[in-house]
């Protein structure tokens, strides 16, 4: 144990201490609205964005005798993580105003959830990948739970505390047998380990375990229960920040489970991948035709992207890996600008605004707000100038390159069928006459943060080429 | 005698199990997780892990369980609303586990698990003190993972508070500021609803 340790992990350091603040100034403060707590933590949540980005060399560095793995993959993912936790919490402050769930300790928890990521995107040993998941899966639970007034989120979060415990349980037991037969939790030994024995029955034993952990991270069918429940119970604000940085670290825990250790299993994974695949485009994109609840649709479509994710997964090369990295990074933009709208609908008082009805003519109370939406649908259908589009060809590409045509044609198949709910609601906001009246208010924080999403996800779609340079990089480097 | 040792142990380890899961009282299903505790920390004396051993039965049955079972006789727990679903999914529930348990059986046993796969690891000798390996271990080698294990029952502790503690204000008083800055939108909703025929 030496300085260089402390000083590559100082991000996660550095975000620790600032947690702690925020977690005394929410003790010692009178204000209602923890404004000091808010800005504390966006604060903390910048310093530490700044601080990953310009910390030492972009080289591989393995700390803490390998618990800690800083490569370059790790550096991008966690500047998005932090990017989209910080746009997050600006969506969020208004919604949790508004609704009186605003606290602290939201934030802390909001905080340790970002630290439980970054752990788990740098995540170098089986035991540390555990303890990332769950410092991450606690701290959601208890965001979930924090309205505690609404008997939906209770609900949502016992069924989301106890299907998480059981993937827990059931990653914990895939660990422990490639403990048992490699005798380390280290993730490059236990890949050494593993092609040096051949083909072990016992190891495809534990692989299958671990898939099924991953999966219900992802929440890919069958592993999905959870999530259109969760999602529609939870808070409007917590359900996005389920559903943004959390997928991008769960496309992490892949890459370190399955790619950095589970390599000389290719073979075996490709398989089952293939089927969780195939499972969530089609079921995600047929169920989410039938949703009259906007949360609850978005929930589904999560599920169905998943599928694609796990498309450049299966590929099983380079490009395909810089592929699902690059959609997971579209995918939690795009969701983000989707769930900041709909939070943006609801408005001041206490409703929700979680049914499609109630975006009929938007596009009449709030022009704009109703062409972000727009751009968010469109790209998530995939959609040809948005970003949507190349998430989806570069996935598809890869998959047709290693071979899997059937595969190609039905996610096509299935993304056509998902393009039919996405222009549900943009035929709500322009081809229908509003219900409510009067104009989409938000702060002004929100409203710019809000365009600048949806003028990114625009961007991307006409230079895709931006963020793939960057993912290719990352997962060579 | 090892064998023997092993052999009840193990049994008593899966009999109490199957029973927490079964039985109609709380309280019996958490005194059997204390015997599941109990048996699985002899387990690991013959594991020759003494210190785990201790602490298994020092935290979980003494001080985990205990509080546990308070908990569960202060709860009203209505079992026959727990158990309506069990006969529906009785037959889905146990075919699943039949298949699982024999999938398991297949794979995990001693032709692949066995001695001549893996070989016993050597016996430590007797000066041998694992309470100290275990420490140096921790704060050495594993000093990352364990600051993290650390932060999250930080987590658990700040989690329970937060959802545990409501408002210690007690007497609702109403605020005149915000009645006067109310807005027709918080107070109305407009429902359309289709015209009903009088029957």
């Amino acid at each position: 144990m030496n300085m260089i340790d402390y000083i590559g992990a100082l991000p996660e350091i550095l975000l620790l201490a600032l947690l702690c603040v925020v977690l005394l100034v929410g003790v010692f403060s009178t204000d209602e609205d923890q404004n000091a707590a808010y800005w504390l933590a966006q604060f903390a949540l910048l310093a530490v964005f700044v601080a990953n980005t310009n910390i030492g060399a972009r080289t591989r560095l393995v700390l803490f005798d390998g618990m800690y793995i800083r490569d370059s993959m790790a550096i991008v993912l966690k500047d998005f993580i932090l990017a989209f936790a910080i746009i997050g919490l600006v969506y969020a402050r208004d919604y949790l105003r508004a609704r009186r769930i605003v606290s602290a300790e939201f934030y802390v928890l909001a905080l340790m959830a970002i630290l439980g990521m970054m752990v788990l995107v740098s995540a170098g040993s089986l035991l540390t990948v555990y303890l990332g998941l769950e410092l991450l899966s606690l701290s959601l639970y208890a965001m979930v739970a924090m309205h505690r007034n609404s008997a939906a989120a209770s609900e949502a979060a016992m069924k989301y505390f106890v299907v998480g415990a059981l993937a827990s349980g059931l990653l914990l037991y895939g660990i422990s047998m490639l403990y048992g037969i490699t005798g380390s939790v280290d993730i490059g030994i236990v890949r050494n380990a593993l092609a040096g024995s051949g083909g072990n029955p016992l190891a495809t034993y534990a692989l299958v375990f671990i898939v099924a952990g991953v999966a219900f991270k992802l929440g890919a069918v069958p592993f999905h229960m959870w999530i259109p429940d969760v999602y529609e119970g939870a808070p409007t604000a917590v359900t996005m920040f389920i559903a943004t940085a959390p997928k991008i670290t769960a496309f992490a825990m892949a890459m370190r489970l399955l790619v950095d250790g589970l390599q000389p299993l290719a073979l075996d994974w490709q398989v089952m991948l293939t089927w969780l695949a195939v499972g969530s485009m089609l079921l995600g994109n047929i169920v989410a035709i039938v949703q009259s609840n906007i949360k609850r649709m978005l929930a589904y479509s999560t599920i169905a992207h998943m599928g694609f994710l796990l498309l450049g997964v299966l590929s099983a090369n380079t490009g395909g890996y810089a592929g699902a990295m690059f959609y997971a990074i579209v995918y939690a933009l795009m969701t983000l600008g989707a769930f900041g709208v709909v939070m943006l609908v609801a408005g001041e008082g206490s409703a929700e605004a979680d049914r499609i009805l109630d975006f009929k003519g938007l596009a009449q109370r709030s022009p704009w707000f109703a062409l972000v939406m727009l751009i968010m649908m469109f790209s998530l259908a995939g959609v040809p100038p948005f970003a949507g589009f190349w998430a989806k060809w570069f996935v598809i590409k890869e998959v047709i390159a290693a071979g899997y045509v059937w595969l190609a044609g039905l996610a096509v198949l299935s993304s056509i069928i998902g393009a039919y709910y996405y222009l549900q609601v943009i035929r709500m906001m322009y081809f229908e006459q509003p219900e409510y009246i009067g104009e989409v208010h938000a702060s002004g924080d929100m409203e710019i943060a809000l365009s600048a999403n949806g003028v990114a996800v625009l961007l991307l779609g006409v230079m895709p080429g931006l963020l793939m340079a960057v993912c290719i990089a990352a997962m060579r480097g | 005698m090892e064998q023997f040792i092993f052999w009840a142990f193990a049994a008593m380890l899966v009999f109490s199990a199957c029973m927490v899961i079964t039985v109609r009282n709380p309280v019996h299903a958490v005194l059997f997780l204390v015997v599941a505790f109990v048996a699985s920390s002899g387990l690991w004396l013959l594991l020759e892990a003494e210190f785990l051993a201790i602490a298994l039965v020092l935290v979980y049955v003494g001080a985990v369980m205990v509080l546990f079972l308070f908990v569960v006789m202060m709860l009203d727990i209505n079992i026959a609303r727990l158990r309506e679903g069990f006969i529906r999914y009785l037959p889905v529930g146990a075919a699943f586990a039949v298949a699982t348990v024999v999938a398991m059986g297949l794979v995990v046993g001693s032709k692949n698990f066995g001695l001549e796969r893996y070989a016993a690891p050597a016996r430590k000798a007797a000066g041998y003190d694992n309470t100290a390996e275990l420490g140096t271990l921790l704060y050495t080698r594993f000093l990352y993972p364990f600051e993290i294990a650390g932060l999250v029952l930080l987590v658990a502790i700040i989690a329970a508070i937060a959802l545990a503690m409501r408002d210690t204000r007690q007497v609702k008083n109403p605020k005149p500021e915000r009645q006067v800055e109310v807005r027709r939108e918080e107070r109305v909703r407009i429902v359309k609803m289709p015209a009903e025929r009088r029957t």
